[in-house]
This record gives structure tokens, C-alpha cells and sequence, in this order.
């Protein structure tokens, strides 16, 4: 089958203009998210058949209200569209502009016009600005700008079908030149245009201002340039306000050609009374309370029951396995690592997209800005942003899609920041860790009819890891110098009801981002464990097995018993065995022996394998009817003191340590991704483990 | 300037941020209204050209006014 023409077509539009709504229009499920390359920038790509013959491949750009960036999602904006000879570069740009606001959106427009990129524009929300009493001359719009026009609902999808043909037909380039640079830099531009292959003296215009953000430079390239723009004195600062002025009235000539306002009406009326409510000094932050406590509820409860229910499928798919296999190394890896293994990447997803519809739903109706608005001067004071609630919010699901969240802040010092508190925040494979220990140590008393202690014990660690991060937020701001400025300028939107879609693909897609990034982590460290945890050196292992079927037929075990403390012995005996007694002098002063120790070991892969570990570690020599782990580890003996192995300064320290410490790979793994290099996870490793051990230590020497 | 209150903008004070002020339509001569400030007094809530934002005090101290 011959392949069809195929074009590349970029959306481009500022944020909250319907971009993403139409972006999920024209390419429905049929559409994934990767990375620009060199970058951390989501990238959205999805595939379009525009016609009988034409496919299209959409990129949904960042929203961007120019290509002078201020964020990391911003910068990959002026990249693209720059360089002609990148893989990204666009065949034609649909700009998607807001109909209540076009003065802004048309900035864009007039800078893409310049890069000489063929342009349609599409005007969205055109029924919004009829309430607001606002209607356009379409014919003269596209005359006055030579481009095509098409009004769409991009949440309904109504005028889709006109614009598919528009994307799919023959589209020259506007003959349209808003602004000219100065006649003396004319030469110099020309120059730079030749010698990179770029399609427009705009754009070299551009790669002079912005050589250091231009990733498809090489280096020497880049010398060059910034040579050149010190001889000439060109300041870009000075360039690029002029610049704007002069754009803004090339458009506010438009629009007076193009509007008529009909009606004076003021249709923001809901918005601004929803605002007098939601930033109000006691009620908003009220219903930010409330709004948190919901979420938290909602990752707790309501995610248990799928949970449980993935749990006891994964189970259930080991044991069958186990029985259809015959005996082997590689059936035993499958069964015990494999699927264990990929069970506790499942076992998170229940709650990740709880989490994340939340987040989505408050984005899609524009609460998040006034979230943002309310928290700004309050997160500031310990060195973070307004724009850090949401990452630490999503922190207490997971810090990987947390800490990817990060990406908003535009702020190199206040992202950095972010980045390394977030995992304080306690993450739900914290959850099974306190559940058990808990329970162990805290009776299940009342407080009063409706607070039980194991509750408040709860709530105090997780209040407990909150405080960390804000207090290592405050000695980072201090800490961590930076020249570059910090800003908020955000658009406050216009409530709106949320569309389900939207917040469908964005689940869909952040279960995918913690799946494959955090999964391919966890599920390695799962078999490498699996490894230590199966084998000993030399011989160890088998004389641990001789060893226990002759107790076993000395004592007239059950198979059952028999195959426990087989398990207990085996662990014991191979590598990670030998790894917990090795450092057990380490964790001696915080009151835990080698068994712990194992299961600190086994646990770095995700945290929750601590309960799987210690459930079988403590069969060791036990052989009565103690079926649950918390009976086993309650009726543990510590053969130093005759007393229990669990009493509550080795229960609490154990809390405290798990709090504190990074006992998570693949948050190392996305930091390292994040800040690109090794020195801040590594960093974050030392003081996070650091501070665990002390407070740990301190815990078990002041009970104990 | 106090809530409800309009102003006309007459320039900037910071070159840097004036650049990212104008892009979102802080234009010289246009006008902006004071709709309302977050509770702790800081950040604030404009109008500019039918369009609201939220910005810092420090952010909006870089805006000469005309009254």
C-alpha cells in the first residue's frame, strides 16, 4: 500500500485557549506523550487523517504566549519553530486562539506569520465572546492577516470538519510582515538565516537573541553568535519590548477593523462572584482544606478496593503459575520476581489516577490559578512557588508524576526546591509500611467515639513528613544561590465545567508516565533482589535446606510448617541475608537486628516490599499458628531481652525511619532525569537517609 | 491603588520584566483595573484589555501608573 502524504502540524496557542480540547479532538486515543529530545518537556504527538488521503501527525505545543520564553515548556516553542532543519519543524501551525481575548492570542500570530510558517487560525470560544457581546468580521479578519479562519467549539467539536479541510488543503504562506528588524541588523540576519538554513530573517532574529536556548546549535555555533551580539551591542531586552509594541499595534488596528461589540455585557459576573467565595481570607482557604481533605479520603478509601483486589489477583496469578511451571530457576524468577514485581507497579495505579482526576478536574475548571493565587506569599517564605502546591499535593500519591509536575515552575531555584522536598511528602507505598507498624505498636483505642489512636498516630506521620518538606524547603532557600528572577504572572481563567475528556486523557495519561518511568525502576530492582534474595554464597543455601527437613522430620512438621521456615532459613542465608547481618552494626543503635536490615535492603526497590520481607524473614523458627504478619512480628522474640522483638521505641524508630528516608530508586532515577546529572539525588540520598538515621536513632534511644 | 480602582499605564520600571508585562498586554497607555488581592495582601488579581491575571506586588511595583 502506497503511504499517504503525511504532514506535520503543530497547535501553538496560549494556555487556557482550548489547545489541548482540540488537540484531543483531532486525534482521540490515537495520540501518546514522549520527550523533546535533550529537554524534559512532555511532547504530544497523535495522528489525524485529515482526509481520504491525508494524514497529518499533530504536536500539541506548550502554550505560550510568545516565542519569548520564560519556562522550560516555553523554550521548546522558539526551538521548534526556529530551526527548519529539525525533526519537529512543522509543516504548517494551526493557532488556536481564545475569541474573548484574541489581543493576546494574536501576538503569537503575528510572530508566526514572521517565521514565515503557513498558518491557520482557528478562533475558539466564539460563543463566550457572544455572551461577553463581542462579533467578529470573519472575511475581514482574514484579509487584514492573509490567513485562513475558522471558528471551532474545540469542547464540542463543532467546525472541526471545515478545519480538517483547511489543514489538509494547500496552504501558502501569509504574505503578511508585521515586524522589521533594523535596517542595519539586515545584513547580520541574512547571514545567520544562510548559514543555518533557517526559513525567514525572523527567525535568525530570534536564534540571535536566544543562541544560549537554542539546542540544535553546536557549541562553537553558539560562541559565535554571542560574539557576534556582543560586538554589535544587541540587547535582546530592548529588542523585544519594541518589538512587542509595535505588534500590539499592528493587532489593536485588526481588531478595530475586525470587532464590533454589540452588547456591553458582563459575562465574567460568575467568575467574579466565584472569586469574592474561593479567595476569600477564610473561606478559601476553608474550601482548600476541604477540597485536600477530599483527595485525601479519596486515595485512601476508595482506592483500597481496587487495590485489595489487584493485590489478591496477583497473588493468585503467582500461586497458580507456581503450579503449572515445572520447578526451575527461570520459572521460579517469572513467579516470584516477575510478577511480584510488576503486581507492585499495579498495585499504585488505583490511586495515581484518583490523584490525578482530582488535579485534572481542578485544572479544567480554573481552580488551580486561584489555588496557586492563595498559596503563593505563604509557599515563598520557605523558598517554594504558589505553583509548588500541586507537585507536593500529588507527592502524597507518588513523588514520580509528582516531581514530573514540577515542570510548571519556571523558576530554576523554586523547581529545585520542589523537586527535593516532594519526596517527604508521604507517598502510598509509605502506606502499607505504616499500616503494619502501627498496628503494632499503637492500640486501636478511642479517643474520644470517632478518633482512634492508630488514626491520629497516622495523620502525625504524614503531618510529620509535610513539616520535613517545608522545613528543608526553608534551609535549601537559604542555602541554594540563584541570579534568576522569580515571577508569578499567571492568567486567572474563567470557571468553566470541566471537560470529561480532557480529564480522561490526562489519567490515562499520567498512569502511563508512572507505569513505564517509574515501572521499568521498580520492576529491575524487583529481580535484581529477587537474585540476592534466592541465592547465597557457596553452598549456604542447600545446607540451610538439609538443615531444615531433618529438624522437620525430628519435630513431625507440617509441609506447610516445613516450607516457612525453609523460606525463613533461605533468606537468611543468601546474599541479602548476609547484606542485613552486614550492617547490622549500623542499625543496631537504632534498635533494629539483621532482619530489618534485610528488609531495609529489599525495600529500596519500593518501600512496601519492607511487610512482604519481614513476613517471611520472621518465620525463622516459629512453627506455631500465627498466620498474619502483624500476629508473627507481635509474637517475635528478641532473645536478648526475652521481651518482644517489636516494642514500641523499635516500632515508632521504624515509623520515623520509613518517614524520612529516600527508600525509592525511581524517584533517584526521575531526579537525576529532572536536574540533569547525579548531584542532586545524590545529595538528596545523603540528607534524606541522614536525617532517617538520626531521627530514627534519637526515636529508639529516647523510648527504648 | 485600591480594589475596583483603574488606572492608565504609563511604563515600566524593570526592563527584564517589561518585556514579559508587555507580552501579556501591559501596553503604555492602555488601561488596567485592580480587581482584588489574595487574602494575605499578596499576590494580586488585574484586568488588562478584558483579561484577568494574577501577578506579585513586587511584579506589579515595576508598573507606572497614571491616574
Amino acid at each position: 500500500m502506497a503511504q499517504s502524504p503525511h504532514l506535520r502540524i503543530a497547535l501553538a496557542g496560549k494556555p487556557n485557549s482550548g489547545k489541548s480540547s482540540l488537540f484531543n479532538q483531532l486525534t482521540g486515543l490515537n495520540q501518546k506523550t514522549g520527550n523533546f529530545p535533550g529537554v524534559t518537556v512532555d511532547k504530544h504527538i497523535g495522528y489525524c487523517q485529515l482526509n481520504a488521503t491525508t494524514r497529518a501527525q499533530i504536536i500539541d505545543l506548550p502554550g505560550t504566549f510568545s516565542i519569548y520564553p520564560r519556562t522550560l515548556d516555553e523554550k521548546i516553542v522558539s526551538e521548534i519553530l526556529v530551526d527548519a532543519t529539525g525533526e519537529n519543524y512543522p509543516d504548517r501551525v494551526v493557532l488556536v486562539a481564545d475569541a474573548t481575548n484574541l489581543k493576546n492570542c494574536f501576538l503569537l500570530l503575528t510572530q508566526m506569520v514572521d517565521l514565515q510558517i503557513p498558518t491557520i487560525l482557528a478562533l475558539n470560544m466564539v460563543d463566550l465572546a457572544a455572551q461577553a457581546g463581542m462579533e467578529f468580521d470573519i472575511a475581514q479578519l482574514q484579509k487584514q492577516l492573509d490567513v485562513p479562519v475558522v471558528m471551532i467549539n474545540a469542547r464540542t467539536g463543532s467546525g472541526l470538519d471545515e478545519l480538517k479541510e483547511k489543514m489538509a488543503a494547500p496552504l501558502p504562506k501569509s504574505s503578511l510582515h508585521v515586524y522589521e528588524p533594523d535596517a542595519e541588523l539586515v545584513p547580520i540576519l541574512d547571514k545567520i538565516q544562510a548559514e543555518l538554513h533557517l526559513k525567514s530573517r525572523h527567525a535568525a532574529f530570534i536564534v540571535l537573541q536566544q543562541w544560549n536556548q537554542m539546542n540544535f546549535l553546536p557549541d562553537p555555533k553558539k560562541k559565535e553568535l554571542q560574539q557576534l551580539a556582543h560586538d554589535i551591542r544587541f540587547f535582546p531586552a530592548k529588542y523585544q519590548g519594541a518589538e512587542t509594541v509595535q505588534r500590539y499595534g499592528f493587532i489593536q488596528g485588526v481588531l478595530n477593523a475586525v470587532t464590533s461589540k454589540v452588547a456591553d455585557k458582563e459575562w465574567k459576573e460568575n467568575t467574579y462572584l466565584l472569586d469574592r467565595i474561593l479567595t476569600h481570607k477564610i473561606w478559601g482557604y476553608l474550601i482548600f482544606l476541604f477540597i485536600l481533605f477530599s483527595i485525601f479520603q479519596s486515595i485512601f478509601l476508595i482506592a483500597q478496593v481496587p487495590m485489595d483486589w489487584i493485590d489478591q489477583g496477583f497473588a493468585n496469578l503467582s500461586s497458580y503459575l507456581s503450579g503449572v511451571f515445572p520447578d526451575g530457576p527461570f520459572f521460579d524468577l517469572i513467579t516470584q520476581g516477575i510478577v511480584p514485581g510488576i503486581g507492585g507497579i499495579v498495585i499504585f495505579i488505583p490511586q495515581i489516577a484518583i490523584l490525578f482526576a482530582f488535579i485534572s478536574i481542578l485544572e479544567e475548571t480554573g481552580y488551580m490559578a486561584r489555588v496557586v493565587f492563595l498559596m503563593d506569599k505563604i509557599m515563598r517564605k520557605f523558598g517554594l512557588n504558589g505553583k509548588s502546591v500541586v507537585p507536593l499535593i500529588s507527592g502524597w500519591a507518588c513523588a514520580i508524576p509528582a516531581i514530573m509536575a514540577t515542570r510548571t515552575i519556571d523558576n530554576w531555584k523554586d523547581r529545585l526546591i520542589t523537586i527535593f522536598v516532594t519526596p517527604f511528602m508521604s507517598c502510598s507505598a509509605r502506606l502499607p509500611v505504616f499500616a503494619i507498624m502501627v498496628g503494632l505498636v499503637v492500640p486501636a483505642n478511642n479517643l474520644l467515639w470517632f478518633i482512634n489512636l492508630q488514626g491520629i498516630a497516622l495523620m502525625g506521620l504524614y503531618l510529620l513528613g509535610f513539616v520535613a518538606a517545608i522545613g528543608t524547603a526553608l534551609v535549601m532557600k537559604m542555602w541554594v544561590k540563584t541570579t534568576e528572577k522569580s515571577y508569578l504572572l499567571m492568567e486567572m481563567p474563567t470557571y468553566r465545567t470541566p471537560k470529561w475528556s480532557n480529564v480522561g486523557y490526562t489519567i490515562l495519561e499520567k498512569t502511563n508516565a508512572f507505569v513505564f518511568e517509574a515501572g521499568k525502576v521498580i520492576l529491575a530492582i524487583s529481580i535484581v533482589l529477587w537474585v540476592l534474595a534466592s541465592y547465597g554464597p557457596g553452598d549456604a543455601m542447600q545446607q540451610a535446606e538439609q538443615r531444615v527437613t531433618a529438624q522437620a522430620q525430628q519435630n513431625n512438621w507440617s509441609a506447610e510448617d516445613t516450607e516457612r521456615v525453609l523460606a525463613a532459613e533461605q533468606l537468611e542465608n543468601s546474599y541479602a541475608g548476609k547484606l542485613g547481618k552486614f550492617i547490622e552494626p549500623a542499625i543496631r543503635p537504632l534498635g533494629y537486628d539483621w532482619k530489618i536490615g534485610i528488609a531495609l535492603i529489599t525495600s529500596f526497590a519500593a518501600r512496601e516490599v519492607f511487610v512482604g520481607t519481614v513476613s517471611t524473614i520472621y518465620s525463622i523458627g516459629s512453627t506455631d499458628d500465627t498466620a498474619t504478619v502483624k500476629g508473627r512480628l507481635k509474637a517475635e522474640v528478641n532473645p536478648e531481652t526475652g521481651g518482644p522483638r517489636f516494642t514500641p521505641a523499635v516500632g515508632f524508630s521504624l515509623l520515623i525511619f520509613y518517614t524520612f528516608a529516600m527508600q525509592c530508586m525511581s524517584t533517584l532515577a526521575i531526579v537525576r532525569r529532572e536536574t540533569k546529572g547525579w548531584k542532586w539525588p545524590a545529595i538528596q540520598l545523603a540528607y534524606m537517609t541522614g536525617l532517617a538515621y538520626l531521627s530514627a536513632l534519637a526515636v529508639y534511644q529516647l523510648m527504648a | 491603588m485600591a480594589p475596583g480602582e483603574t488606572a492608565v499605564i504609563a511604563g515600566f520600571h524593570d526592563e527584564e520584566l517589561s518585556v514579559k508585562l508587555l507580552e501579556m498586554g501591559f501596553l503604555p497607555g492602555s488601561s488596567v483595573r485592580f480587581n482584588y488581592a489574595a487574602p494575605l495582601g499578596d499576590p494580586v488579581c488585574v484586568t488588562i484589555s478584558g483579561f484577568d491575571l494574577s501577578l506579585r506586588v513586587s511584579e506589579a511595583a515595576t508598573i507606572a501608573i497614571l491616574r
